[in-house]
């Protein structure tokens, strides 16, 4: 037996971690998101079939740009300390992956917006002659495209990566100190931007090769968490506790309903049908992948708050 | 370099909490808030136990995962000792040195900066002890510097047997427990 | 004009804003005008002020630190011997009390019935001005024996000489009756001498330390928790028996978990191991002790075997820790303890603890009891008491035969409650909680109906202010002077209590109140001082000292005498054999057992608890709820219970349960600490919390109170004593 008592009863630290409500796993998410269509709109510019698929790569951009910023004003809600958000530009502080994400997101604007270059907005094209001007230079380079493909699949990576290691970069909470979470997070972006394009996309073609992709993904992210899981328990026996509370503990409800069933395992087995043209394609299973991509984000912002080194004598 | 740090002796702390109530009054610690705390860990069953009460704040780490994570470089070594400390201007509040933290030590203080101890840096400047160690009625707690063999905390730790906080986080605490 | 409950929440809790709005009303809100007018600016930067604490009574020697005028900390006067430099978390939070948002802030007078927690506000003028016409109709019809004085600690001085001056022998505290007075009468009757206070123990230079229930570290009576540590540091050996695993235990190289209330068992058989193995101290005892031999013959039956059966400690562990007190003497102490009033026997346990202490022939030695000695400041120069015509209430025909040195509380408000031997009128209460204090709360409200007056000086509405005709808020510690602090230790010295900052509102010193009722009462000529200023200044000057000195370092020592004896120097004790009483002829002479006997206590029923009590380091009985610096740390009590037997009930740690007791009586709700450190016979909570004053806010209700519970007391035969260990209780859940 061994009964630990503490005093100390801190808002937001005690009697468990809760520093981060909603803003984060929503920031989170949206930054995934922002990853997985910037990968994809990325890949299909430097495949040079952008013309096919017109969605991709001509509202990507853009969805990007509004997501992204939605997540950035997220993250800002959070902070505490508002009114000197601005420190975050007056240094780069090399061991922070916040610093890192803070200056990658800011690079990432200028993309997005040679992104938005392959198909502007009718309305900017007119009453901007530069607009103009840019987009028919880069139409007229595909070299360039391929290119500014190539930079946005990087940045992309980048931005999936960050969100990942951002909180497994915080080794005091046991849930989050998995060297693969940024590959999670990476892939269930993927799998949300796949699914997203999946619902918008008018060209059957698009929309069939994204569902496709959609069910690679997925695939790829059972597995994923399978090894993250697997991994983290066999780290040390915190690490084991810490898993345990999404498997059996406090959040195993909403881990396995919501996160594996209703985000992952249902959703593919429909698409699965869907592409095999056993069933009409729903715009429902792809909106399931992209709820549970951002349940998934709660739970484990939630669990790894909760997961700590002291677990096993608590 | 100095590397200040404490050695705090829990076969004489009666976890009395008077290390908790001087940081309170002396660094005008928010009401509901605290920098230090007592920890009672009890193992065995009655009658046969053993109880030990450890006084708890920041460690100091000399590799601390609170700088590493911080984004602004408000929390950062102080150039005396290593001290943690937050530049209250620098913090924006993004709360990721809590989360670093596997001590807990840090919270938001109401005027939204990330406070926590500071070693009473503004006391051993001046070549005073920290308000908790001063106060301490049992004279439990020590401070000094670690890097000196021939500081009081250094003879302590070289005649009794000690243990610091999760040594396995590998934070390289420097506060340690003799037993 | 009548004040509800609420308006009076209202008006206690204002800030300064509001009381001067309400001044529209009742322009008579001195505090009020006093801040205004207040017009010196405070001084910038850092000032110290020497002082020393009234969180408990101790009275360590403190510095209060301004900054930029505004009180920001206290720490320890290092001149201090009592602190060295060192408060305890209580004397460090004081600072709290200066800025408690439920002060008191100015007189009030009671509108609807006793305990409606009904007031107005008055002047002090008109406060007193009742006070004084109460007062002098109770003299002139029951005469002045028919007021009494509850008064706790050193600011009730100048209240005691207005009683003796006004001419009642009645004066009291809690202090005696409910805390240490069969301790320094077993003492007394052993010795012929007290242990007093503070302690004169020598833990700092003990090898070998024995509590018994003495919880030091939770009880943090900061010297002594100093001296404990520094013995530990020492690698002194500590034997802790307690039910509970207390933080001592937690130190101890040998722990007793005792039954409750068999103790007198556990030292007869030590004494019986010691004495029939001839491990005591044999030149000391054939020198000094008195009636050994029928002693030796007495506690010959009593053998560990025997003790084992009653104490539920092993035998071998009662004979291993003999021989460990043995080995060490005599720097080997049995604390006598200080909070003594357990089972009603409890000044024979203290006699046992006593002789024990004895057979380690410590007295006068190092390590043992130290021989006090004070820095002797004369009194001030008063003209003599009037005599009163009619000795005190409290024990009428000397029924407890050897209550003396102090007055019985209980007694007093059995006299009350009884009109026997006399009626008594008036209470007079002075910083004393004592629906808190005094066990069966029930009696003490009975007792209090049956006044025609009631005043309470407070700096808080307290449960008993809720209770009282006028309350009179008194300054805090921290805004006022007090009489010198001499008292017997083991360095001789003088310490001041002087003001550090302005009283916020309307609150008046305790000297200041007295002088001015004194006056009111006819009774100026006992006053002949201006200000405490000339009163301590006189004190002072005739040792040959200053005020202004004083002022200056808080603290002054008297030239060094010894406190041990010398190697060929004889203790003196003062009992009518001249020597240690092993057998007293004083106590079978009253019929009582002149060496101490033991008597099982009587069991709980099935299904019931005993009902334990104690302290937390943080708080001070009932009068620090609502200081927030100390509320921050423990804002209400626990109720410890056994793991094994929560597990069985079904109680969880952290849940809210209510005690019931043996006379139906319903706690307030309290968190269970399911917890392996107390015996399953037994439960624990601190004492001081669930005070059931609506208007004191901040504690309103915060726990469960031990008091309520202690419905039941034991009366100690010999002394008058209140044994409160004695109740019962179920565990009810919350619902
Ligand atoms: N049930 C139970 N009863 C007990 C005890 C127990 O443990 N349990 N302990 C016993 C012991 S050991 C003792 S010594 C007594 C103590 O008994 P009390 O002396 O009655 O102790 P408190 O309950 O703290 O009450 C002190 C009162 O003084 C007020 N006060 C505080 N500061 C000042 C001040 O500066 N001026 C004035 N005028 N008033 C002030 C407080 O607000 C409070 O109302 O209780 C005894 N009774
Ligand atoms: N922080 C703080 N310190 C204080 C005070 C305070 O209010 N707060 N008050 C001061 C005052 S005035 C006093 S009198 C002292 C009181 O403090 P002490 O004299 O040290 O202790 P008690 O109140 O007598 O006893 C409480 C302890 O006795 C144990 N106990 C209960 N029943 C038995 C029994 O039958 N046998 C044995 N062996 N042990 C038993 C309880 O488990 C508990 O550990 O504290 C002083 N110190
Ligand atoms: S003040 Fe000292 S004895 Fe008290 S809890 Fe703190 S470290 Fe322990
Ligand atoms: S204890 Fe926590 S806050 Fe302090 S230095 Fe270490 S990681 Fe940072
Ligand atoms: S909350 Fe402040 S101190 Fe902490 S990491 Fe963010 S900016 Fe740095
Ligand atoms: S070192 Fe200073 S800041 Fe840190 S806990 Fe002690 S008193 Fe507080
Ligand atoms: S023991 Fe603590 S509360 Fe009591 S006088 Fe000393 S410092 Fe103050
Ligand atoms: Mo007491």
């Amino acid at each position: 037996m061994i009964e630990i008592t503490t005093t100390r009863h801190n808002p937001l630290i005690d009697p468990s971690l809760h520093i981060w409500g909603w803003e984060i796993p929503v920031y989170l998410f949206l930054g995934g998101m922002v990853a997985g269509m910037m990968l994809i709109s990325g890949y299909f510019m430097f495949s040079g079939r952008y013309k096919e698929t017109n969605c991709s790569c001509y509202y990507l951009p853009i969805m990007s740009f509004i997501l992204l910023s939605l997540g950035m004003f997220a993250l800002f809600l959070d902070l505490e300390h508002k009114f000197y958000v601005w420190r975050l530009y007056t240094t780069f502080q090399i061991t922070s992956p916040m610093s890192w994400g803070s200056w990658i997101l800011i690079l990432v604007y200028p993309i997005l917006f040679a992104n938005m270059l392959m198909r502007p907005h009718r309305l900017l094209l007119e009453k901007i002659p530069h607009v103009k001007k840019w987009h028919e230079y880069l139409h007229a380079h595909p070299l360039l495209i391929r290119n500014l493909g190539v930079v946005t699949m990087f940045f992309g990576a980048a931005i999936g990566l960050y969100t990942g290691v951002l909180l497994s970069s915080l080794g005091a909470r046991p849930l989050w100190s998995s060297s693969i979470l940024w590959m999670l997070f990476l892939v269930s972006g993927l799998s949300g931007a796949a699914a997203f394009v999946h619902v918008i996309a008018k060209n059957v073609y698009e929309r069939e090769l994204l569902a496709k992709a959609d069910n690679g993904f997925l695939i790829l992210e059972l597995f994923i968490i399978a090894v993250f899981l697997i991994g983290l328990s066999s780290n040390s026996d915190v690490h084991a506790k810490a898993v345990d509370l999404l498997l059996i503990g406090k959040f195993a409800s909403i881990f396995w309903v919501f996160v594996i069933g209703m985000g992952i395992v249902i959703p593919l087995f429909i698409q699965l049908l869907a592409v095999n043209h056993k069933i009409r394609h729903t715009p429902i299973a792809p909106l399931m992948v992209i709820i549970g991509g951002l349940i998934l984000r709660f739970v484990i912002v939630a669990a790894g708050q909760y997961s700590h080194w002291y677990a096993l004598t608590n | 370099m100095a590397r200040f740090g404490m050695v705090i002796d829990t076969a004489k702390c009666v976890g009395c909490q008077d290390c908790v109530v001087a940081c309170k009054t002396e660094n005008n610690v928010p009401e509901g808030f605290c920098r230090d705390w007592i920890k009672t860990e009890v193992t065995g069953t009655f009658p046969t136990l053993h109880m030990e009460i450890r006084s708890e704040r920041c460690n100091h780490c000399s590799d601390a995962p609170c700088v590493s994570a911080c984004p602004t470089g408000a929390s950062h070594y102080h150039d005396v000792g290593g001290i943690v400390l937050v530049d209250h201007e620098e913090c924006i509040g993004c709360k990721a040195c809590i989360a670093s933290c596997p001590y807990d030590a840090r919270f938001v203080h109401p005027e939204g900066y990330v406070d926590k101890c500071t070693f009473c840096v503004h006391r051993v400047e001046k070549g005073m002890d920290p308000a908790c160690v001063s106060v301490c009625p049992t004279h439990c707690m020590h401070f000094g510097d670690l890097d000196d063999p021939d500081s009081e905390v250094n003879k302590l730790l070289n005649s009794r047997k000690h243990h610091a906080l999760l040594p396995e986080a590998g934070t390289k605490p420097n506060i340690f427990y003799l037993t | 004009m009548a004040i509800s409950r609420r308006r009076f929440l209202k008006i206690t809790g204002a800030t300064f804003g509001a009381v001067a709005a309400t001044s529209a009303i009742n322009p008579v809100i001195k505090g009020a005008k006093k801040i205004e007018e207040k017009t010196v600016k405070p001084v910038k930067g850092i000032v110290k002020i020497p002082t020393y604490c009234d969180i408990c009574f101790w009275k360590c020697g403190a510095v209060a630190y301004l900054k930029d005028g505004k009180l920001w900390k206290i720490e320890g006067n290092p001149e201090d011997p009592l602190s060295k430099g060192r408060l305890c978390p209580r004397g460090t939070g004081g600072i709290g009390a200066h800025y408690d948002e439920n002060r008191l802030k100015a007189p009030l007078l009671r509108k609807g019935s006793r305990g409606k927690e009904e007031f107005v506000q008055v002047t002090w003028d008109e406060a007193l001005d009742f006070i004084a016409r109460k007062m002098k109709k109770i003299k002139s019809d029951y005469g002045p024996e028919s007021m009494v004085l509850f008064s706790h600690g050193v600011g009730g001085t100048f209240f005691k000489h207005l009683m003796k001056a006004y001419g009642t022998p009645n004066l009291t505290a809690p202090s005696f009756a409910q805390c240490r007075g069969p301790r320094e009468i077993g003492f007394d009757l052993t010795y012929g001498d007290a242990i007093g206070s503070p302690e004169r123990t020598d833990l700092k230079n003990a090898e070998c330390i024995v509590l018994i229930g003495s919880h030091i570290g939770e009880n943090m009576h900061n010297t002594q928790v100093q001296e404990f540590s520094a013995a530990v540091e020492k690698g002194a050996s500590i034997i802790v028996v307690d039910p509970r695993f207390s933080v001592a235990a937690s130190k101890a190289k040998y722990y007793l978990p005792i039954k409750p209330g068999t103790d007198i068992a556990l030292l007869l058989a030590w004494m019986n191991v010691i004495v029939n193995e001839k491990l005591y101290d044999e030149e000391f005892i054939n020198k000094y002790a008195f009636g050994f031999e029928q002693f030796k013959y007495e506690i010959s039956k009593y053998t560990p075997e025997w003790a084992y059966i009653e104490t539920t400690i092993e035998p071998e562990l009662i004979r291993k820790t003999a021989r460990e007190m043995a080995r060490y003497k005599p720097a080997t102490i049995v604390h006598p303890g200080r909070h003594t009033t357990w089972y009603g026997n409890d000044t024979q346990r203290s006699r046992a603890i006593a002789l024990l202490n004895a057979l380690m022939g410590n007295w006068g030695k190092k390590g043992g009891f130290y021989l006090p000695y004070k820095y002797e400041i004369p009194k001030y120069p008063y003209p003599p008491y009037p005599k009163p015509a009619r000795e005190a209430a409290d024990n009428p025909n000397h029924k407890y035969p050897f209550a003396e040195g102090e007055k019985l509380s209980t007694g007093l408000r059995e006299a009350t409650l009884t009109e026997k031997p006399y009626p008594i009128k008036g209470w007079f209460v002075y910083g004393t909680n004592l629906t808190q204090s005094l066990p069966n709360r029930k009696e003490t409200i009975e007792a209090i109906q049956k006044l025609d007056l009631i005043v309470v000086v407070d700096v808080v509405p307290s449960e008993i202010a809720g209770w009282a005709d006028v309350v009179l808020p008194e300054s805090v510690y921290l805004e006022r002077y007090d009489d010198l602090n001499t008292p017997l230790f083991r360095e001789g010295f003088v310490s001041l209590r002087q003001p550090v900052v302005d009283s916020p509102h309307d609150q008046k010193p305790n000297w200041w109140i007295a002088k001015k009722l004194g006056e009111k009462l006819g009774l100026q000529k006992y006053f002949p001082w201006k200000n405490i200023e000339e009163y301590l200044d006189t004190r002072l000057k005739l040792a040959g000292l200053s005020l202004k000195e004083l002022k200056k370092k808080g603290v002054i020592k008297a030239p060094e005498e010894p406190v041990y004896l010398d190697k060929n120097e004889d203790p003196e004790f003062y009992t009518p054999t001249g020597k240690i009483e092993f057998y007293s002829l004083q106590l079978k002479e009253k019929g009582f057992d002149p060496v101490p006997k033991y008597t099982r206590p009587e069991e709980p029923p099935a299904g019931y608890f005993r009902l334990l009590y104690g302290r937390a380091p943080v708080h001070t009985f009932s009068k620090t709820q609502s200081n927030k610096l100390l509320s921050d740390l423990m804002q209400e009590n626990e109720l410890w219970i056994n793991a094994d037997v929560a597990r069985r009930m079904g109680i969880k740690n952290g849940e809210y349960v209510r005690l019931k007791n043996q006379d139906g009586i319903v706690s307030n709700k309290v968190k269970a600490k399911v917890t392996e450190r107390i015996r399953t016979d037994c439960v624990f909570m601190v004492h001081g919390f669930g005070q059931q004053s609506k208007m004191y806010r901040k504690t309103f209700e915060k726990g469960a109170s031990d008091s309520q519970l202690i419905t039941r007391y034991k009366v100690d035969p010999i002394m008058g004593g209140t044994g409160m260990n004695v109740n019962f209780v179920t565990i009810e859940w919350e619902v």
